[in-house]
Formats: structure tokens, sequence, C-alpha cells
């Protein structure tokens, strides 16, 4: 259903959170069906949707993303939330 | 523009939009002056109603919370599902309903959409934000969009007052029933999946036969919500075999491979896909903007930072600066009524009840007027251009180690001011937790009535030196460290209460990062007077009546023929213009003085301070400052002329006065030693760095809680951890022998 998944260095499906400002990837999941994912998708983050990692805040959290034409905030442990493969 | 009310409201319209689409601004250029908040009732979501201007029969428009989505999980979001349903207590079902959508970011605002086409209501679309659009080169073919999707659309700029005339026309012909629902094959629903839809159904009929029958819309948010606000509601009227069905029916929908809620989201993305395919050409949908690369410099490790900390330092000083004139004017107005009212009111209660009580308590509330207009205005551009929401991201790691959000920043910073702006700031924060926590720490940020407090005491018995040739005097240094008492005890205490009363998830984030724009003059004067209108009728009522209960308590029982006396000799003698008769003055001063001070002891506030001493005195104070406390308690700042008024003085002392200063420094204690040490004062500093001596605070919390109850607890809570504190300083500073 979903494109292969790709892992990062530790062998775990790569997360929103591990990527760097400046680097692009394509969401592959959200993890979990609570009210955090159930807001997450809500915002846009689907299967196949293209995200860029834009700037982190001045302590290294939460990170700006951008999606749909728009910039989101998100904390770490919601990054966490979402596995990503790089775009190529 | 008419404001006239006649008859009844016969129809209404709702207003839904995502945050930040200029949905305020477009519901105040609908309805003008008309408009009014409330609360809902039983719930702490803001309400705003207004009627459309130059409707006849009138059209109420109600502006409902903004909103991403209406999955039913926070306050707001219930109370929107609710009121378009027609359950909300108090609230007819609407009309119609008119969609703002931030035409530069289609997608995400559609969804919204395809949710509120289901409730098979006539809907019209404004795309709002249309200059924007035109100037980031979107193209959009609105005419086969509406021609697709079945919804007429309008296309506005709310904020420069574009496009409303056409707004209201249509609005007037959506109630009048010229246009149609969406017909439901056309809604993003009949792409749901066979399966839920059955068990949509289904469980809809169960209700029916169990004599609850629900909305379509609303059975489909319980399915689909998971521990969402309607199976809550259901769990909470005891349908238990409801709550089963729905539990089982997520089991059987799981096991045909229906995720839920992933499919919802993932359907209504696809039909926004659909509708904009081909008519909708935008940038490169996530291009580095000019926005992106103002924000490399506003969010930047370091420079983002100092920025931060140097706008809101600017603020800071601007307040207490430009304030200082509009407050001047303020105070000579009040000097100049109650001067008025000497003149013509022969002196006795009435004259007491007018002068000291009525125009004292009124002035008391119009001077932070300024304040609050300027913070206001600071906290509008701010918003409106953009910046709250960096300012948010750029603290929340600071903010999260004490289980706080980046969104509880800025109402505590305004609580620096004032607190009561500051409370009623938070209603950005989207977390009822955060939210509550926020509330009950913002009196502890030390407010500007603080500072006349710490600036007379200070100055009477802090030393004054300075280290450093000259560049760091001792009394600025206890002057800062008493601005920072309240935000240091404030740390632990929200740690406690996250963790003890409002226990749960760490908060959340998740937030949208508009792009930057110039602040709109409408925008800006709509909030600045909604929030001042707010403040005059409702804190200001509350002070002023209290102001006249701590004057009669000061004023009742007792004999104020003496008083009389002697005012009325004081006023003939300098009615005559006489001032070579300096000895007759002087003597008809002391005794009015001595006349106050008789007075003031025999009244029920000296009672109170009498019985109260023992507990005052491990802090180091005597019964007049246990008085001038508990005086302060409807407004920490009256301290100041209570204690003038104690000493003889009279009241109207204020902090530079060199006489209060002196009588305060002279003041002994039966054995002959000073009433006060330098411990004494640090300990009544503490005790007004952490006391909640601000009933229009307490009431601001109760009404923004919706409950008296929090306001008791803050109370309690602040004057427990005052009454400890300043113990703990007196003893301290008596330790390191400070006690003489």
């Amino acid at each position: 259903m979903y494109p292969p998944q790709v892992t990062n260095n530790r062998g775990n499906p790569l997360t929103l959170s591990e990527l760097s400002p400046g680097q692009s990837a394509i969401v592959n999941e959200v993890i979990g069906d609570d009210s955090l994912a159930c807001r997450l998708m809500e915002m846009g983050i689907l299967d196949g949707e293209p995200i860029d990692v834009i700037g982190r805040a001045p302590m290294g959290d939460p990170t700006e993303y951008a999606l749909r034409g728009y910039r989101i905030s998100l904390r770490r442990n919601e990054s966490d939330r979402v596995r990503v493969s790089l775009a190529s | 523009m008419s404001t006239r009310r006649s008859g009844s409201i016969e129809k209404s319209v709702a207003l839904i939009g995502n945050p930040n689409t200029g949905k305020s601004s477009l519901f105040n250029a609908l309805c003008g002056t008309s408009a009014r908040v409330g609360n809902y009732p039983g719930v702490t979501v803001e309400q705003k109603v207004g009627r459309l201007v130059g409707s006849e029969p009138p059209i109420e428009i109600i502006d409902l919370p903004g909103t991403y989505s209406l999955a039913a999980r926070s306050a707001d979001e219930a109370v929107t599902i609710d009121v378009l349903c027609g359950s909300q207590k108090g609230v007819a079902k609407p009309d119609a309903i008119v969609v703002i959508v931030d035409a530069t970011n289609l997608e995400r605002n559609l969804y919204l959409l395809s949710q509120v086409i289901e409730f098979e209501l006539p809907v019209l679309m404004v795309f709002n934000m249309w200059d924007r659009v035109q100037e980031q080169g979107h193209q959009i073919d609105v005419a086969a969009l509406s021609n697709r999707i079945g919804v007429p659309i309008l296309c506005t700029s709310a904020s420069k007052r574009v496009g409303i005339e056409q707004v209201r026309q249509a609005i007037i012909a959506l109630t009048n029933g010229e246009i149609k629902a969406v017909d439901s094959l056309k809604a993003a629903r009949s792409s749901f999946p066979g399966s839920f839809l059955a068990e949509s159904e289904s469980l809809a009929n169960k209700l029916a036969s169990n004599g609850t029958p629900m909305p379509q819309i609303e059975v489909d948010r319980m399915l689909i919500d998971k521990d969402g606000h309607f199976q809550t509601k259901v769990s909470k009227a005891g349908m238990l075999e409801i709550v089963k069905e729905i539990e089982q029916a997520r089991l059987r929908l799981e096991s045909v491979q229906c995720k839920i809620p992933l499919f919802e989201t993932k359907h209504r993305y696809g039909w926004v896909r659909q509708q904009i395919a081909g008519l909708v050409e935008r940038p490169p949908a996530n291009r580095v903007n000019s926005s992106d690369r103002i924000d490399r410099w506003l969010t930047h490790r370091w420079i983002g930072m100092a920025f931060f900390v140097l706008l809101m330092f600017l603020i800071f000083q601007s307040i207490t600066l430009v304030a200082k004139w509009p407050m001047g004017w303020i105070e000579t107005a009040q000097s100049w009524a109650q001067g008025v009212t000497e003149q013509w009111i022969a002196p006795g209660a009435m004259r007491s009840l007018l002068s000291d009580g009525v125009i004292a308590g009124i002035g008391a509330v119009l001077i932070f007027l300024p304040q609050i207009a300027i913070l206001f205005l600071f906290i509008a551009i701010l918003e409106d251009c953009g910046y709250m929401s960096r300012a948010a991201f750029v603290v929340d790691k600071m903010m999260s180690t004490i289980g706080l959000s980046g969104r509880s920043f800025l109402p505590l910073m305004s609580s620096f001011a004032c607190a009561v702006p500051g409370i009623m700031a938070t209603r950005t924060i989207e977390s009822v937790k955060d939210r509550m926590v926020t509330i009950l720490i913002a009196p502890l940020m030390s407010c500007s009535a603080r500072l006349p407090v710490y600036i007379l005491l200070v100055s009477a018995f802090v030393p004054d030196q300075t280290y450093l040739g000259g560049w760091l005097s001792l009394q600025g240094a206890v002057l800062f460290a008493m601005h920072g008492v309240g935000a240091v005890v404030a740390i632990p205490t929200a740690w406690f209460l996250r963790k003890f009363f409002f226990p749960g998830e760490a908060s959340t984030f998740l937030m949208e990062l508009h792009s930057y724009k110039w602040p709109s003059w409408f925008v800006l004067f709509q909030r600045v007077r909604e929030r001042v209108v707010a403040f005059v009728s409702r804190a200001g009522t509350l002070i002023f009546c209290t102001s006249i209960l701590v004057w009669a308590a000061g004023y009742f029982p007792g004999d104020h023929q003496a008083l009389k006396l002697a005012q009325s000799q004081l006023e003939s003698l300098t009615a005559k213009g006489d001032t070579s008769d300096q000895q007759a003055i002087d003597e008809a001063t002391a005794s009015i003085n001595a006349a106050r001070r008789k007075l003031i002891d025999g009244s029920f506030l000296g009672m109170a301070g009498k019985s109260i001493e023992p507990l005052v005195k491990p802090l180091g104070w005597d019964w007049k400052i246990g008085v001038a406390a508990i005086a302060s308690f409807p407004a920490r700042e009256v301290i100041i002329s209570t204690l003038g008024t104690i000493y003889s003085l009279g009241s109207g002392e204020d902090e530079s006065s060199d006489s209060l200063k002196d009588q305060m420094r002279a003041e002994r204690w039966p054995d002959g030693r000073p009433v006060y040490s330098l411990a004494t004062a640090l300990s009544i500093m503490v005790f007004f760095a952490l006391c909640a001596q601000c009933s229009a605070t307490l009431m601001t919390i109760g009404r923004e809680t919706n409950s008296w109850k929090w306001p008791v607890f803050s109370f309690v809570y602040m004057t427990a951890l005052a009454y400890a504190g300043a113990w703990l300083t007196f003893t301290l500073a008596t330790w390191f022998g400070m006690g003489s």
C-alpha cells in the first residue's frame, strides 16, 4: 500500500523529526489513531504529500515545515509521528 | 449605519472558517457596531453575535470560533457543531452558513468546506484576502469552481473593506431561499466507503429506535472521533449499549480496511483535489518566499532570540513611557472632579462618598485604560502581521519545560503590564488545560499596579548605594528583583498545577505559521476598541463597587462631627484667600488629620486591623500595615492611599511624597523600636508580589473560566503563597541582621 519502507541508520523507519532543515521528503503515513494523529492528518499530512523542512526554533524545537503551500510548526513529539521517505 | 433593533430576529446565518482567515474582520464589517460578545451558556466558548447592517427583517450573524475541522475534540469545535445542528442551548439553528476561506491556502481551507456542506444548509463561500491571492500570483477560475462545487463564491479583502456589500447582499439572498443547499450526491461523504455509510445508518436507526434520534452528521462524527464530543455525550447520558455499539462498529470497519480516522481525511482531501483540479494554478507549493526569508532572521538561533527580547523590552518601555501622559490627564481630571465636588457639597458623608468613593473609584479604574489600550494595540499589531505565532515558535521549548506551550507566553508577558488583559489573551490557547494553568499563574506576574508599592518601600528603606562606579544601584537591583519574584515562583506553581490539577498528555503545539503581512487599520482599531470597552464595562463596574465598599468600611461607624467642623474651618480660612494666617491653617490641618486618625481607628477597617494583628505580627507588620494590606485586596495600589490616611496625612499621598516616607520611618512599636526595618519592607514587598490583591483580576478569572471556583482557588493559593513568602522573607532577613 505504501512505498517501500525507508529506514534510518538504526534500522527504524525514517520519521519527519530526523530530517534537517533544507531536506525534502514524501509523507508515508501518520502513526496512530489518537487525536494528535487525527489533527496532523486534518492539516493535510497524508501519504504521498511532499513536505519540506524550513527551519528550527532557536532552541532546536519546534521545527517549521512547508506543505500544501503553507507553513506549519511541529514539536519533536509531533513530527515523530510522521513516517517519511526522502524525496529524490 | 443602522443600529436600531426592530422586532425579533427571524433569520440567522453562521460564519465559519479556519483560524486567521480574516473572519473577525468580515464579521465586524458586516455587523458594524451591533456586535455583542458573551459566552455560550455552560461552556467557556466565546459567543459573538451581531445584526447584519441594513437587514429588514433583521438577520442575525453568529461568528463561530475559528477551526480547521469539525472533528469535535475541543470545546470550540463541539459548540460549532452543536450550533450548526441547532442543538446548542439558547441559539436557534442557523438558516444558512457562510464559509470564509483563505484563498492563498485553498486545499486546507476547502477541507472544512467539505464538512460544512454536509449540514445540508444553503452555503456561501467567501474567498477572503483576495488582494494577497493576486499579489502572490495564484490563478483561480472562481466561476468554474463555484459551478463545480455547487456553492456561490465571492471574493473579498475584508481588512480593506473590499467586497463587503456583495457579501451582505448575498447573505440576504441566502436567507430568502434563493440559494439551495448543495446536493448531497456532490458532497465528499458520497465518496466514503459503503461499509462506513452502512454502519453510520444502522447506528442512526438504533439511536432513533432508542428514542434519541440524532442528525446523520452527528452520528458520523460519533463513529469517527474516538472519545470525541458526541461519544462522551452519549456515554454521559448512560446509553451504554450505544457506546458498545460504536466500539463494535469501529472494529468491524477496521476489519474491512476502513481505517478510522484516516479514511475521512483521505477522502476529503481527495474530494478537495478533485474540485480544484484544472481550475487552480498556484506558485510552486513549497517554494521559498519573502515571508520565509524574513523568518530565517526572526527565528534565527541568536538573532531571532535577540530580536524577541529587544521587541518585548521596547513594548514594555513604551507602555510605561507613552501611557504616562494620558495617565497624567486622567489624574488631573480626577482631582478637578474632586475639587468641584468639594466646592459644591458641604463636608459630610455625601461629599466623602462622592469624592473618596465614587470619583476615586472611577479614577482608579480609568488610570489603567491607557496601558491596556497600548498593550492591546501592540498585541493586535503583532498578531495581525504574523509575528505572534513566531514569538510562540521561538519560546515554545522554554515553556514546554514547565508543561506549557509557546502560546502561553504572550498572555504571561502581557500580565507584566496588567493581568486582566493577560488573562483575556489566553483565549488564543487551544488546549483547555494549558489555558487554565496560564490563567492561574498570570496574576503572579508583577503587574504595573505593584510598581508604586515597590517604589515607595524601596526608596524609603533600601540604602541608596551604588556599585561598579555608579552603574549599578542597590535600589534599582531590588526593584528588578521584586519584578522577578512572581515569575520565579510561577515556574514551580505551573509545574505543580499541571501535574496535580490538570494532568494529562503533554500539550501539543501544532500551529500554522502564516506568512507576514502589513496589519490593517480596521483590524487594529476594532481589536483595541473591543478590549477597551470590555475592560471599562466589566472590570470597571467591579473596581468601582469595591472602592465604595472600602470607603464605607473606613468611614463607618464613627462620629464625623469633629472632622466636619475642622474641614469647614479650613475651607473658610482658605476661601478668604488669607494665607497670612498660616498658623490657623496649620492648626486646622492638624485637627483634620487627628480627626481622620481617630475615625479610622474606630472604623470597621480599624477594628478588623486590630483583630488581625496577631496574624500579621510574624510577618513583621503592625496593625496599620495589616489594615492597609486588607484595604488593598480590591486593588493593590490602594495601600499607598490607605497608609497615607492611616498615618493621619489624609488620603491622596502619592509614592514620591517625602512626608509619607518620613512618617513611615518615624513609626514606632510600643517598646520604641521602629516598625519599619529593611526586613519588614522586604516582607511587605514579597507579600504584594505574590498576593491576589486585585478584584478585577479575580472577576476576569471568573468570567473566563465560567465558574466562581477558580477565582476562589486563585485567591486562596496566592494569599497562602504570599503569607508564606512574606514570613520566610522576614525570618531570613532578620537572621541576616536586617531586622533593625
